[in-house]
């Protein structure tokens, strides 16, 4: 689950930003082309494509830095959804 | 013309569900009265009431909540009849709808229980504060300031360019913290909250502007709408797309407006023994406002088909519709006042106010520079994907 959430996000980031080489644990927020509405769309991607609600308290930049951080965030409510 | 809608007190007002029963409620309960509404320089509290009695306030919000459910798609279609109407009336829906869904979508389960189904009913009205004299939708010269404070906060600042300011019962206040920047639901009755009407602006002059201080307003700790920071970026971005998307919508109902304005005016007109409408020039222009008219209300309904999917690409559609709905607007409105001329400067005819209310549009929620600043990036990123 977490290897495909984590290709497909990095799938996202790349289409949006074709030229920048980004990999898996780069910091996309570091790398200085994040702004507020790609914040957004990143949410929505990840809200849409992985059928979850990120509630208030997942949405800390920490969860979103990176592929591998986002897609433990989606195997973390997938499970929390699962069980629910 | 009073200021006051004519019809019985007692007729029960018909929910407005779809684009039909909106646009009946307009013809009967709005347009008549636009311009009245312009020149007094408000909206009155009947019509506010009749709005609540329709539903129009937030239907999106879900049925327990005081909304109806509505999809986006059909919420920009009611949007756009409004604002064909009245654009300071669609003003006022559009920073309603603003604070509704924030709260709806980022509020705490004890935030929503308190104010969704207020907001929702219209008993509570929203409005959205983020301009401040020095700074436009630009949140880095935000200077009003929250500062954490025996568990809540306190808010000091002003805020000015708020549509419906001087009706709103509830604010959204984006402010700095020691962090960063978070957003606060303020009553307008907390102590140290003043409003100061602001009149005579070129257009939209009846959406009851004002300029709101705070100052040292005690706040408590449920007075924050999601964590600071981060979130506070989310909800701003998230509360500007749909305030962008009720705006895109409203300019082409001012761009359909100028349209029926302009087509019932030359086909009534007549110059040299025939109508206006048979000279080429002026077919011209009523081809190309029909033309636009159907192209923006794609754009919009795209728009809002992609919110209503969940997609992130209706941020960018969003920009799109807004950009090129506001501008037509702009265009045809200027059009449609040629078209009338010398009637068209006068407070007889709409078209007036209508070419007032459109340049608002252009500026409103984001610039249309900053929108081309942001379509353009997008553009870059097409080329090279």
């Amino acid at each position: 689950m977490s290897t495909t959430a984590k290709d497909q996000i990095l799938t996202f980031v790349r289409e949006r930003y074709p030229q920048a080489e980004i990999d898996a644990s780069q910091d996309i927020f570091a790398l200085g082309f994040v702004n507020s509405l790609f914040a957004m769309e990143l949410v929505m991607f990840v809200e849409k494509t992985f059928g979850i609600t990120i509630p208030n308290e997942e949405l800390r930049i920490d969860n979103f830095r990176t592929a591998d951080t986002m897609a433990s965030l989606v195997a973390r409510l997938s499970a929390d959804l699962a069980v629910a | 013309m009073t200021l006051t809608d004519p019809a019985p007190a007692t007729r029960t007002a018909d929910r407005v569900t779809d684009r039909t029963s909106a646009r009946a409620f307009v013809d009967t309960h709005v347009v008549p009265y636009a311009d009245v509404y312009d020149r007094a320089g408000r909206v009155p509290e009947d019509l506010l009431q009749r709005v609540a009695e329709a539903g129009l306030w937030a239907p999106f919000l879900p049925p327990g909540s005081g909304g109806a459910g509505m999809d986006l798609v059909t919420l920009g279609e009611v949007h756009e009849e409004v604002g064909r109407g009245c654009s300071s009336l669609r003003s006022l829906l559009t920073v309603h709808t603003m604070v509704s869904w924030t709260v709806q979508r980022w509020g705490t389960p004890a935030q929503r229980e308190r104010w969704t189904t207020l907001l929702g009913s219209g008993q509570v009205l929203g409005a959205f504060c983020l301009s401040e004299p020095g700074a436009g939708s630009d949140t880095s010269g935000i200077t009003t300031t929250a500062a954490e404070s025996g568990g809540g906060w306190v808010l000091n600042g002003v805020k000015t360019w708020t549509t419906g300011g001087q009706r709103a019962d509830l604010f959204l206040v984006f402010a700095r913290t020691a962090a960063s920047i978070g957003a606060f639901l303020v009553p307008r009755e907390a102590p140290g909250v003043r409003v100061r009407p602001i009149h005579d602006m070129l257009g939209t002059r009846a959406s009851m502007l004002a300029e709101i201080s705070f100052d040292d307003v005690v706040l408590g700790p449920d007075a924050l709408l999601g964590p600071s920071g981060f979130t506070a970026g989310m909800v701003l971005t998230g509360t500007l797309d749909l305030g962008r998307y009720s705006v895109a919508a409203g300019s082409l109902g001012i761009l359909q407006a100028c349209l029926e304005a302009s087509s019932g005016y030359a086909a009534r007109r007549r110059v040299g023994g025939s109508a206006l409408r048979e000279l080429p020039l002026i077919q011209a222009k009523l081809s190309d406002m029909v033309t636009d008219a159907r192209a923006a209300r794609l754009l919009v309904a795209e728009a809002g088909r992609l919110k209503d999917a969940g997609e992130s690409a209706t941020l960018m559609a969003t920009w799109v519709a807004k950009y090129f709905a506001s501008t037509a607007a702009v265009r045809h409105a200027a059009e449609a006042v040629q078209i009338h001329g010398a009637n068209g400067c006068s407070p007889d005819y709409p078209v007036a106010r209508l070419y007032r209310d459109a340049k608002v549009m252009e500026i409103i929620e984001g610039s249309n520079e900053i929108q081309r600043i942001t379509i353009a990036g997008q553009a870059e990123r097409e080329k090279t994907t």
